[in-house]
């Protein structure tokens, strides 16, 4: 297993970076790349997030990102600090038949974890007091183009 | 890439042209464009979002909160989007439902005129 990590400061600025960055190790790790575009956007959705999140609550802590190539699977893993409950509770409340009439928050916490799990192949969502952590995986080349 | 942003009126319609990244960093830009031109009194927006090359659920957030303000004036903002990677992330959320989407500015223009 070869793991790059990569922590950044919650600056909207810095989740392009994660995604180039996201996106140049899924392409090595050997994912399809018909698959890339959802990498990006999968990614860059959780990035966000983290984001805004750090910046409503903790906004000197920094955001940390994992990409892990796994027995055939590209992993990442997007682990913030900031408390997420609330934010589910969010989540629970919205509702996508009405976004019109959601608050601007809401929706985009919701819109942006509905993108994830829309696009990404497996994902798991793990809110807590102490942050939130957001797995998620696609499928790779058993033996990758090269080494992360 | 950047998001570089223009826009101008034709008849009652404002087409508002997006090019390049719009997420968390670029987003607020198209927001207060959007804001400017409602508040200048342009109630009928056409986004035009075929020189898009990402568009994330903050984006989103920003289109629909445009077209909650234009609503609150009777107002419409429609997309012009045929790529389908941004077709799917609407799809995803369900707002397809909620915005037109056309294949063309001239397309848009017509349906616009049809429902004057």
């Amino acid at each position: 297993m070869a793991t790059v990590e990569l922590t950044f400061s919650a600056l909207p600025a810095h989740v392009r970076t994660a995604r180039l960055v996201a996106t140049a190790i899924a392409r090595r790790t050997g994912v399809e790349e018909s698959l890339l575009d959802e990498v990006r956007l999968a990614v860059g959705e959780a990035c966000s997030r983290a984001v805004e999140a750090h910046r409503l609550h903790c906004p000197v802590e920094p955001i940390r990102i994992e990409l892990r190539d796994d027995l055939g699977r590209f992993e990442v893993t997007v682990t913030d600090s900031a408390p997420s409950d609330e934010l589910e509770q969010e989540r629970e409340l919205l509702r996508f038949d009405d976004p019109l009439g959601q608050l601007p928050d809401t929706l985009m916490t919701g819109f942006g974890i509905a993108v994830i799990v829309g696009l990404a192949d497996d994902v798991q969502v793990y809110p807590s007091q102490k942050g939130m952590r957001i797995r998620m995986s696609w499928p790779a080349a058993t033996n990758g183009l090269s080494p992360v | 890439m950047d998001l570089k942003l223009d826009h101008h009126s034709e008849d009652r319609l404002t087409i508002v042209e997006v090019e390049g990244e719009i997420d968390v960093y670029t987003a607020p830009r198209l927001r207060e464009l959007l804001i400017d031109l409602v508040n200048k009194g342009n109630f009928h927006l056409l986004v035009n979002m075929e020189k898009v090359d990402f568009l994330d659920s903050t984006g989103l957030g920003v289109l629909v909160g445009g077209l909650k303000r234009v609503r609150a004036h009777d107002g419409s903002l429609e997309l012009v989007c045929t790529q389908e990677r941004i077709l799917k992330i609407f799809r995803i959320t369900g707002l397809t439902k909620v915005f037109g989407i056309y294949a063309s500015v001239e397309e848009a223009k017509e349906a616009h005129g049809r429902d004057k």
